[in-house]
């Protein structure tokens, strides 16, 4: 047994995965649903993942839903999504109290398994369909989702920039779909599509707490029916390769009546987490902005403080880094430049070995803080899935204690800027009237 | 060292006051990876009007000092102390409230050694006029990143309206104006006055031995010495029971408008169980009243009124209270009508007992649920022991509440007259 006591089986369709532990006052239970993100079926997808946390067949409006999870003691119940490289994957979680804290100590456990499987496998369903209320509620509330990016501009220029970058990749696909598909869909085509997706996407279940195992499969046996024909598609796209070569750097300047530039710059690496060089991308991306010892941080903020964020992120199933910054508008070039000239450092080799040192140690400090809650831990496992590699939390601490200098500087060779996309500041916001 | 269990909730808490005053707890969280410690001082944006140490004048200080002065600590004559965490394989934070600020490290590494970074980097200050001046762009631009985001603005914007006086109305990080008049000489006047150990709250939370951490802290600071401690003198303007003003519209760059509401609470000076009792009352009441499996939210979701943004939330510090309501809406003000007509017709009925006793489990729940997060125990605890309360207390207090005591806090605290409403909405071009 490793740091994590994580077992893998295959059980009625999907992979259960369990890990015990006592570290929890709660039960934890994610089903994670992938399926490769398309044009066709994105806007669906988001709403589904709403329509299902909103009614069962036992419970069916949200009121008669949230009242039974209420009864469990707060049990908490949400649906999300998130693109994983490109895949588009659902989550539904639940949370349930651990009985053994409650004074009157009640089976809330078995109650929450029965409640889950019936948010994916028994919807609110009217004449064969989804329940007409339920899908247009979810339908305003989903156009109003993709509304708010715009009012949120960190988040604006980051979906902006994924637009330009991988215009024709579905990458530039946002999760949550385009808003002018939404009033399109009906209770019909809803069903239809939640049909195939039962039938079709790759699932897994995630149950985090103070469990036995033997138990829990016997639970999904119990619980857990998907139909007959349940079958993944073969092909994923998780691992498809990113061939794109870059002639010229894009840019893309965009300006409203906001108080700080938002600049945001998109980076291919080539490099995915099944890459044997994906350890030392991690490195570098730490070297070059992930932490507060970082270089975009020590330079764009403090040495010409210019910014109060200057940071990098890189996403491991798409293979790209991305560096973000609110600057004043009047400083584009400047900060463009320092953060052309960091990555230049690292090409060059100059890298400190404190630096380099600290990086390593705040990666693996980092990986072992997120096993520490149940949805980070089942994030870190699910990594797996994604790129069907098969990675313990110890080969990967040992994958970035094994990266030397030199893995970085041939990485970081590998790494091109590819689009960047700024928000210019105009005139001044926030007007104040009675 | 004292020790207090928890046996329904299988947590054991050691805690000592130290000669200088500093309170130290530890709580042993066995099989985590991470450890976590918050060193808080009871200083905060409301603490701008004071007598300082050994003196005799009160004085004023520039608005949004306590978060200058948190972002300068630390910066000291060798560097950054960002960086020794980072050697240290921790990461370090710090956050200023309206009531605290706060100094903080995570480790999966070596505790101690970080436990005497965070320690000796709070207690040295180091502040020079050239390091000022350079944290003047920093702050200036966290600041505008504030003023472009919506959610702050509607939220601070619900807060000013409630106060004619009190300081929470008062930004946090200040304006570009007033940070611009801040000097070391300032930072060290609050310092000196606010950073006293006897003020101040160090908590450990982690996969530790709680004697041998407490030993640790008690060693290092008996190598230090302090001022006598000496009861803090804080200054505030008598505050009227009114809102100071009914409406306020923001116009911003958005495309959804939002709206918040509020309720003043009327005497906001409790302390204690009495506090706990009545923020734990108004918290009920919102959730039976617009949790998400009342009435209410479903015909207000129904309506279109509200979205998954919707939240509400109850807090009550040191001369400031207040519940507030609020999230995206295409109609801001049929919001404000039907949310408070919903108040006004709960107020008119009975409360159902039924409805009663799922919120408190739900409540429980929600409690025993935040547990898992070492960072919520942390923080929550030292609010809570800041305002004299015990957050291991929750749940028997919880479990206390009856019909009646929420039905007296229904009737005191929302109030028409009481109430406020702050919206953003999309600018005209």
């Amino acid at each position: 047994m490793g740091i994590v006591n994580h077992k893998k089986t295959d059980l009625h369709g999907m992979t259960v995965h369990t890990i015990e532990t006592k570290k929890y006052k709660t039960t934890s239970f994610i089903l994670q649903i992938k399926e490769a993100i398309n044009e066709k079926n994105v806007t669906k997808r988001a709403l589904l993942a709403y329509v299902l946390q909103s009614g069962t067949k036992d419970f069916p409006s949200s009121k008669d839903l949230r009242s039974a999870l209420d009864d469990l003691y707060g049990a908490t119940l949400n649906a999300d999504l998130s693109k994983k490289g490109e895949n588009q994957v659902i989550s539904i979680r639940m949370e349930v109290a651990n009985e053994k804290f409650l004074s009157n100590s009640e089976p809330v456990l078995d109650k929450a398994f029965h409640l889950l499987s019936q948010v994916l496998l028994a919807p609110a369903v009217e004449n064969g369909v989804f329940k007409e209320g339920i899908v247009k509620k979810e339908k305003r509330s989903l156009k109003q989702q993709i509304e708010s990016i715009y009012d949120d501009k960190m988040r604006y220029a980051n979906k902006r920039l994924l637009e330009e970058m991988y215009e024709s990749e579905p990458y530039r696909l946002n999760v949550y779909g385009n808003e002018d598909e939404v009033d399109g869909i009906t209770s019909k085509d809803l069903y239809d599509y939640y049909q195939e997706v039962v039938r079709n996407d790759k699932v897994d279940l995630y149950v985090i707490g103070d469990i036995s195992t033997d138990e829990m499969l016997e639970k999904v046996k119990k619980h857990f029916h998907f139909s007959k024909d349940h079958h993944e598609k073969e092909e994923q796209a998780s691992t498809a390769k990113d061939e794109k070569r870059i002639s010229d750097i894009k840019e893309i300047f965009e300006e409203q009546d906001v108080q700080q530039g938002k600049l945001h710059m998109g980076y291919r690496t080539y490099t995915t987490y099944g890459d044997p060089d994906y350890f030392a991308l991690q490195v570098f991306n730490g070297i070059f902005g992930g932490f507060s010892h970082s270089k975009l941080f020590m330079n764009v903020r403090e040495k010409e403080s210019l910014a109060y964020y200057a940071a990098s992120r890189f996403e491991s199933h798409k293979g790209a880094v991305f560096v973000m910054s609110g600057i004043e508008t009047g400083n584009y070039e400047k900060a463009v430049k320092i953060i052309k000239e960091q990555h230049e450092e690292i090409k060059n080799g100059n890298i400190t070995d404190a630096e380099f040192d600290q990086t390593k140690a705040m990666i693996n400090n980092q990986v072992l803080e997120t096993i520490d809650h149940p949805i980070g831990l089942s994030e870190v496992l699910y990594h797996n899935v994604v790129a069907g590699t098969n990675r313990s939390i110890e080969d990967w601490m040992e994958g970035i204690n094994s990266v030397t200098k030199e893995d970085v500087v041939k990485v970081a060779e590998k790494v091109k800027l590819d689009t960047i996309f700024f928000l210019k500041g105009a005139a001044t916001n926030g007007n104040e009237n009675v | 060292m004292g020790m207090k269990t928890f046996d329904q909730l299988d947590e054991t808490l050691h805690f000592e006051e130290l000669q200088n005053g500093l309170k130290v707890y530890v709580l042993e969280k066995k099989g985590f990876n991470k450890t976590y410690a918050t060193f808080t001082t009871h200083y905060g944006s409301v603490d701008n009007h004071f007598k300082p140490l050994g003196k005799n004048e009160d004085v004023k200080v520039p608005d949004g000092i306590a978060h200058f002065l948190e972002h300068k600590l630390f910066e000291k004559e060798h560097g950054d102390v960002f960086q020794d965490f980072s050697k240290q394989g921790a990461s370090a934070n710090a956050f200023t409230t309206f009531n605290r600020t706060a100094y903080l490290f995570s480790t999966t590494g070596d505790v101690k050694k970080n436990l005497t970074t965070l320690i000796d980097f709070v207690q040295e200050p180091y502040f020079t006029e050239k390091t000022v001046e350079k944290e003047k762009g920093i702050i200036g631009q966290e600041i505008r990143m504030y003023d472009d985001n919506p959610d702050w603005r509607v939220y601070f914007g619900l807060i000013e309206n409630m106060y004619h006086h009190h300081p929470v109305k008062i930004d946090i990080a200040g304006t570009e104006k007033s940070i611009a008049k801040i000097t070391k000489d300032d930072l060290y006047e609050c310092y000196e006055t606010f950073y006293h150990p006897s003020n101040m709250i160090l908590f450990i939370v982690g996969p530790v031995n709680a004697e041998d951490i407490l030993n640790f802290v008690k060693e290092n600071q008996s190598q230090k010495s302090f001022k006598e401690k000496a009861p803090i003198e804080r200054f505030f303007d008598e505050e009227p029971a009114t809102v100071a003003k009914e409406k306020k519209i923001i116009e911003m760059t958005v495309q959804t408008p939002k709206c918040y509401m509020g309720y003043k609470e009327a005497a906001p000076n409790r302390k204690g169980k009495e506090l706990m009792r009545h923020e734990l009352c108004v918290n009920l009441l919102l959730e039976m009243m617009f949790g998400k499996s009342s009435p209410n939210y479903e015909t207000l979701y129904e309506e279109g009124l509200i979205d998954q943004t919707f939240s509400f939330d109850y807090t009550e510090e040191n001369g400031f209270g207040f519940s507030m309501l609020g999230g995206d809406t295409q109609s801001p003000d049929e919001f404000v009508e039907r949310i408070s007509g919903m108040v006004e017709s709960f107020k008119d009925q009975p409360i159902a007992e039924e409805s009663f006793e799922r919120a408190r489990k739900k409540k429980i729940g929600a409690f025993l649920r935040s547990l898992n997060s070492p960072e919520f125990i942390a923080n929550q605890f030292t609010r809570y022991a800041f305002n004299e309360m015990d957050l291991f207390d929750v749940i028997p207090v919880f479990e206390s509440l009856k019909v009646s005591d929420v039905e007296e806090v229904l009737q005191n605290h929302f109030k028409k007259e009481a109430l406020t409403v702050c919206q953003v909405r999309k600018k005209k071009s």
